[in-house]
């Protein structure tokens, strides 16, 4: 959509936003802060979300604060990506009955209700279209993940306040809201500018009756735009570091932070791109029913290359290895780009603050 | 995608055997599929077998995609779902889910001297094209099989072998770590079979299954004698869960084993093979 067809929602009219969305039938998520992160919440009032919060992450550290300012999305991210609404964290894939007659499968096929989601990220966006890469090849579309995005529709906001841990503008996943959303909203300090990027996002725009945005607001949210990209200090490089990676491969520095590294997951956990998941049985207590599961996974666990009982990677510097070199290196043959979108969560929940662009730095120096 | 490759199907075990103390044979009733569909596989592919409550593991088929009544899987009673298989009864079901991956370039063999190099329950994906080979025997040249194992029992489908030993235009060789007195065996390692066997390099391919360090070394012995990268396949072993391409486990590198294998053309994995950690 072009910037000039954005419409103005005025601050005061943010719950009439809300509410058209409700009135679609939909289940409205929105940050909100919780335990001393913002998380996705169940919404009915605009006074729901965090007015004036803040976030202040830095390598192992992850802060809110309160401020005076008006403003409903004036932080960078939580904890907690889209990527749980697609891919949960825990799926029941499919169930299965034994009786005399044998076994009998059966798909997973509860009713999802139709959510809405506001406030998602360009980082995230970005991470949803790789995320259906992977989930939705051709002739091969996982229908756990294609049931939950048919009941998606998404609200993003373009960042206006990145963290000190975000390089979003480096990998070019932000700090706008790309394709993807149904919606997208920009904040400015008297309101919100709307824009569609789908026609059922189109749709709930027109009903609000909104008037064009201006001139001036325009240009405010280019500006917006111009010095998120600017106030961020982190960055990867923009080529492709696939071969670069895989011909360091013996490089000191991974034994460097193997020496950090608890290989605790947290990095796959928050990661919006991280897809492994295990597949594990749940039977029932007679053993006549069981619901094959699939969870979260992670290339950091012990258990993650298991080859006749032997892990092909058993130490933490070949676990973290494949973790960075597939994130940017693999990515690249498997989707045609990096699995990175610059959201910088990895570097904020690492208990020891390890820094992926620091890291990558570190082993593209020259080695004596 | 197909309906069986995430949900599994109900198969009904028709027979069991045991090929020796830890492995054995299941045979399968093809799985009944809506309308004249027809379960189909090609030799070198695999499926996600399924023992209820415990969970499902990747086996590779060993049958013939022709024979029409049952499909096989040999298996090593290693883990705890296989250790549970091994007490399937007739008459008992699994689930089957696949079947998945790329199996041997049986097309691109035809016409060509073909070399098989196995090494101990590798030798399982690699029955189905032997006798996929003799069952077309004229489309093909020169075949040569190669099977090491540990120790003399572990050499299942002794009989096979022999057969195949008596077939025009066929060497079988056969070696085993420890013979225990068994003359037919050479004792020692597979790779120490390439002194003992004639192989032209010119319009072979040759196809390898095993432990990855046999790989390693048979790869060297074949490109030593002039084969290149380009005709030499090696099935792949890696921890898969999905059988899709999508939990993950079993990258290699940038390779999903699963769904980009687990055949592989050599030099389409060269950079991967036998580096620690991929």
């Amino acid at each position: 959509m072009s910037a000039d067809q954005s419409r103005f929602l005025p601050r005061s009219s943010f719950q009439d936003f809300i509410d058209v969305l409700s009135a679609t039938g939909r289940e409205v998520l929105a940050p909100v802060a919780r335990d001393g992160a913002l998380v996705f919440d169940r919404v009915e009032n605009a006074t729901d979300l965090p007015r004036g919060m803040r976030d202040i992450q830095s390598p192992g550290s992850y802060r809110l604060e309160q401020t005076d300012s008006p403003r409903l999305f004036a932080w960078a991210n939580g904890p907690q990506a889209l990527k749980p609404m697609t891919f949960a964290p825990e799926e029941v894939l499919w169930q299965v009955i034994r009786d005399d007659s044998g076994l009998h499968f059966e798909p997973q096929a509860s009713a999802l209700p139709p959510t809405a989601v506001i406030g998602v990220r360009g980082c995230d966006l970005a991470a949803l279209q790789l995320q259906k890469a992977h989930f939705l090849q051709d002739g091969a579309a996982d229908p756990a993940f294609q049931r939950r995005l048919d009941k998606l529709f998404i609200v993003a906001v373009d960042c206006s306040h990145p963290a000190d841990t975000c390089f979003c503008a480096s990998t070019g996943d932000g700090p706008d809201a790309g394709p993807g959303h149904d919606i997208a909203l920009t904040e400015l300090d008297e309101g919100f500018l709307l824009r569609a990027g789908s026609p059922p996002g189109q749709k709930i725009i027109d009903s609000l009756a909104l008037p064009p945005a201006t001139t001036a607001q325009l240009q405010a949210a280019a500006e917006s735009s111009r010095v998120a990209s600017e106030a961020q200090t982190r960055k990867l490089p923009a080529t492709n570091l696939r071969d670069a990676l895989f011909a360091r491969q013996d490089h000191p520095h991974w034994e460097a932070i193997a020496e950090r590294c608890l290989a605790c997951g947290n990095c796959t956990a928050v990661c919006p791109t991280c897809f492994c998941s295990a597949y594990e049985p749940k039977p029932s207590l007679d053993g006549a029913e069981s619901e094959q599961v699939r969870l979260w996974d992670s290339c950091f666990s012990f258990e993650h290359s298991n080859l006749h009982g032997h892990p092909v990677r058993d130490d933490i510097r070949l676990r973290y290895r494949q973790w960075l070199t597939h994130k940017l290196g693999g990515w690249h043959d498997q989707y045609g780009r990096s699995g990175c979108t610059g959201c910088g969560r990895c570097i904020s929940w690492c208990p020891v603050g390890i820094d992926l662009t620091g890291e990558v730095a570190s082993l593209l120096e020259e080695t004596a | 995608m197909n309906g069986h490759s995430t949900l599994p199907l109900p198969v009904q075990v028709k027979e069991r055997i045991q090929e020796s103390a830890d492995i054995f044979t299941l045979r399968l009733q093809y799985p009944d599929l809506a309308g004249d569909q027809r379960y189909e596989f090609a030799p070198g592919q695999f499926n996600m077998l399924y023992l209820h409550g415990v969970g499902e593991v990747a086996i590779s088929i060993v049958s013939d995609p022709q024979d029409e009544r049952l499909f096989d899987h040999t298996i090593r009673a290693v883990g705890r779902v296989t250790r549970g298989m091994s007490q399937l009864k007739e008459g008992d079901w699994v689930g089957v889910r696949g079947p998945f991956g790329v199996g041997w370039p049986l097309a691109e063999a035809e016409g060509k001297d073909v070399v098989i190099i196995t090494g101990g329950l590798g030798c399982a994906p690699v029955v189905a094209v032997i006798n996929y080979i003799f069952r077309r025997r004229e489309r093909f040249g020169q075949v040569t099989i190669m099977q090491g194992v540990k120790h003399r029992d572990d050499l299942i489908w002794r009989e096979r072998y022999d057969q195949w030993a008596q077939q025009p235009d066929t060497t079988v060789a056969l070696a085993a770590d420890n013979p225990e007195q068994d003359q037919s065996l050479f004792s020692g390692n597979v790779v120490q079979l390439f002194d003992r066997v004639d192989l032209q390099p010119d319009n072979a391919v040759a196809m390898l299954c095993g432990p990855e360090i046999m790989m390693k070394y048979a790869i060297e012995a074949l490109m030593q004698r002039g084969f290149p990268d380009t005709r030499l396949w090696v099935s792949m072993e890696r921890n898969m869960q999905c059988g899709n391409g999508l939990c993950g486990h079993c990258q290699m590198g940038p390779l999903f084993v699963c769904r980009d294998g687990p055949v592989f053309r050599y030099d389409r994995i060269a950079e991967w093979f036998f580096r620690k950690g991929f």
